[in-house]
């Protein structure tokens, strides 16, 4: 039971264990209860469930990248190298379990392809960048789910990029400015000169001077290692001047001395991998792995990706406190936002309801037009109907009159016949005459 | 994270082929993960230390809620499982207060510290429950309260810029107290355990257990045990939760045999063959707290405080606090459930307390 005050805790730690108006105090134990056994109960329950960690490769083609992943992780993983022929940037990614005594890494590395090899290369960042959102984007959205299994979900987030700096000896290239500036609020950024054995010991130190004044110049923020925990501030403190690391990687095995390293033979000598004075290989292994994995796994949980949430939910329109910085709760910002939904559902509720009646009139009025060109139509058929019968009768009339005329005079004649053949045959020429006249 | 490896306690050397789901990366590629053969050390095992390190640097917190009519050793018990003064009657001066016509609800946290590691220990009594005449619905501030702390730290998450650090005011574990009468429970010890080990992890713990013999306490215990079963209460450690075989062979050891812990309490020390002892004297000899033969409070210590403190929270983070959430963010808002931002937003709060999740 021991009151020992942890002299490197920061502020922060403290102030949450004395919060005002609680009444917390510390209190003596009289003997050992048990509870120190807490953090190794949590670090078992996480040994069970196994730990992931994704790691991003940065960097032109040709300059090592698998091969550095092979050799910082010991194993030959898979994948052909790439061609220089790619018409785009894209990413592969691959995921790997790695089991050293208990402890399970899920371990995915993500690499460019193509990066630095088209002629134009505006756009190189944008695919890196698309994915990095991607992650943080599909954790959001697992986080926002109504029924959501965060404790088991597979975190696909980047923690670590690994940015790979051509060997030029003079400076940054502009597209690697561009693209750390881009990357580095959405990820830990470590910067690191590949193939560095082409550069000799007095160019380096100079390329490294150069590359930091340039990422410091342009406000690149790269990754720090943590130096306010006491058992390692000291050494992540000298870390930290080393950045960027100059790192060589192989995976060949020489024998030298007696000893089977990593290295790569060379007409005027062997280069050693994990020889400290060769390169910064080693310094990489025990920053990335060994001493900072859980570091950069909080940065990128608890910075980058809040970071992400909070831009993203600000486009959303959701807000924390308004212009006059009273809070706001989510909730009156919704209640906001759902009237206006509503208002606006109403609004073009009613325009459709208002085109409704209008094309309804319109209709109306070509019917009743129609019917009035029909009504018009049957009265003017009616008409000539009634004039073409008006001129049959008359017709018809005429002809019977003519009819009766002609049979008056048939009478007429038959009986001047019968009274002319009483008097005599002169009658029939006067008949005749007549029948002649009459014709 | 993850399960990562099917079975992590066989030799290293594996070789499936295990295909992995991938969450839609920008890029769809081949969705292969093998089981690499490690060719030397590389430092993976660290992150153990890394992590530990780091836990310890935050501190823990921890909430108990105690439990039962006055009188049962309640503040006792939590006095004598922390060993050090933490419960409510020790932190006022007036040690005879009286019984409140309501249940209320007190918390007072404590920051304690044992080998390097700061726990933040709130204990949370409540005084008045089952004292009155009528005890109708007296669970029911209990569980608002403690729908009120779920509240709270969803309120907290769904914020836009959230703290680096939620406090955590969520009650984790439970001990209710049972009086030790020999027979069965009371109907009030029902109805409460129904009701909240729905939403809270309930531990049942027979009190002053030093006024039953041998014989009497395992038939009592084996009683209980089965009135539980019969009602359908599931108390901590929940069968649903067993994640493994290991898990399961070892929890149901603790359900089926040592379950509901009888416990004596004692703050006060005495000399028994030549060590001090936490125990209570009397006339027919001295009960040792610790003492394994004399009743079981150091399986109840080692159970909630040595190998189950972690998974207490655990359990509470991950399945009461979740299917709390879940409700609320479905109910009353006409809300669709399911993904999407929009199912984010919180509905008004209810007036009753939510209803329980099945």
């Amino acid at each position: 039971m021991e009151a020992e005050a942890n002299s490197g805790s920061p502020e922060d730690s403290w102030a949450f264990f004395q919060r005002p108006g609680e009444g917390c105090r510390t209190v003596p134990l009289a003997g050992h209860v048990g509870f120190d056994s807490l953090p190794d109960q949590l670090v078992n329950k996480s040994v069970s469930q196994g730990f992931c960690f994704n790691i991003l490769c940065v960097g032109e083609t040709g300059l090592g990248k698998s091969t550095l992943m092979d050799t910082l992780f010991n194993t030959k993983f898979e994948g052909e190298p790439a061609t220089h022929t790619q018409p785009g940037v894209q990413l592969r990614s691959n995921t790997y379990d790695l089991q050293e005594s208990n402890v399970g890494l899920k371990l995915t590395i993500v690499s460019t392809v193509g990066f630095g090899d088209q002629i134009n290369k505006e756009d190189s960042y944008k695919p890196i960048v698309e994915f990095i959102d991607a992650q943080f984007e599909a954790y959001l959205q697992e986080e926002l789910k109504i029924r959501r299994v965060l404790h088991t979900y597979h975190d696909s987030r980047i923690h670590a990029c690994l940015y790979f700096i051509a060997p030029t000896g003079h400076s940054l290239k502009s597209l690697d400015l561009v693209t750390m500036k881009k990357l580095d609020s959405k990820v830990n950024i470590i910067p690191i000169i590949a193939k560095s054995d082409a550069i000799s010991k007095s160019e380096l130190t100079k390329f490294k001077i150069k590359i930091t004044s340039e990422l410091v110049s342009n406000g690149v923020q790269i990754y720090q290692f943590p130096t306010d925990d006491e058992s390692v501030a000291e050494i992540n403190g000298t870390m930290n001047a080393h950045l960027p690391f100059a790192v060589i990687g192989s995976t060949e095995e020489l024998k030298i001395g007696n000893k089977m390293m990593k290295a790569r033979q060379y007409p005027w000598g062997t280069v050693q991998v994990e020889n400290e004075a060769h390169c910064d290989f080693v310094k990489l292994r025990e920053m990335l792995i060994r001493v900072n994995m859980e570091d950069l796994r909080e940065q990128t949980h608890s910075r980058h990706y809040e970071l992400y949430r909070r831009c993203k939910l600000e486009e959303m329109g959701f807000k924390d406190t308004d212009p006059d910085s009273k809070p706001f709760s989510l909730q009156e910002t919704y209640e906001a936002k759902r009237n206006e939904f509503l208002g606006e559902l109403q609004k073009k509720e009613e325009e459709m309801r208002q085109m409704f009646v209008q094309r309804v009139k319109e209709k109306e009025a070509e019917l009743k037009e129609a019917e009035k060109e029909l009504h018009e139509k049957f009265d003017r058929l009616k008409k000539l109907h009634q004039d073409e019968k008006k001129k049959l009768e008359d017709k018809k009339k005429s002809l019977d009159d003519e009819v009766n005329a002609f049979k008056q005079r048939k009478t007429a004649a038959e009986l001047l016949q019968s009274q002319g053949s009483q008097a005599g045959g002169s009658q029939t020429l006067k008949r005749d005459k007549e029948k002649k006249n009459f014709f | 994270m993850s399960k990562g490896l099917p079975d992590t306690r066989t030799d290293a050397a594996m070789s499936e082929l295990v295909p992995e789901p991938r969450p839609k990366p920008a890029v769809p590629m081949k969705p292969v993960s093998i089981n690499s053969n490690l060719l030397g050390y590389i430092g993976i095992d660290t992150i153990i230390e890394q992590m530990r390190k780091k836990t310890m640097k935050t501190g823990f917190d921890f909430n108990i809620m105690v439990v039962g009519q006055s009188g049962l050793g309640k503040s006792t018990l939590v006095n004598t499982l922390f060993k050090s003064q933490v419960s409510r009657k020790a932190s006022s001066w007036n040690r005879e207060e009286k019984i409140p016509k309501t249940v209320e609800i007190k918390a007072i946290g404590h920051v304690i510290e044992e080998g390097g590691v700061k726990m933040k220990l709130t204990v949370i009594d409540t005084p008045g429950f089952g004292d009155q005449i009528n005890n109708e619905n007296c669970w029911e501030p209990i569980e608002k309260y403690i729908n009120e702390q779920y509240e709270k730290f969803l309120k907290e998450e769904v914020n836009i810029a959230r703290k680096k650090r939620i406090p955590d005011t969520r009650v984790h574990c439970c001990l209710y107290f049972i009086s030790p009468t020999g027979h069965s429970l009371r109907p009030l010890d029902l109805e409460f355990m129904k009701h909240l080990s729905k939403v809270v992890n309930i531990i049942p713990v027979i009190a002053k257990a030093d006024t039953m013999t041998l014989e009497e306490k395992s038939e009592f215990k084996q009683r209980v045990r089965k009135e539980l079963e019969v009602n359908g209460i599931e108390f901590y450690p929940q069968k649903e939760f067993d994640e493994d075989l290991e898990d399961k062979t070892e929890n149901d050891k603790i359900r089926q045999e040592s379950m509901p812990f009888a416990v004596v309490g004692s703050d006060k020390e005495y000399q028994v063959n030549g060590k001090r002892v936490l125990g209570r004297k009397t006339p027919w000899g001295i009960i040792e707290v610790e003492n394994l033969n004399h009743c079981e409070f150091a399986l109840l210590r080692d159970f909630v405080i040595r190998t189950h403190l972690q998974d207490l929270k655990e359990v509470t983070h991950n399945i009461h606090y979740e299917t709390y959430r879940a409700k609320r963010l479905n109910d009353n808002g006409g809300l669709p459930p399911g993904e999407g931002l929009l199912g984010s937003v919180l509905p008004p709060v209810p007036a009753t307390p939510c209803p329980t999740a099945e």
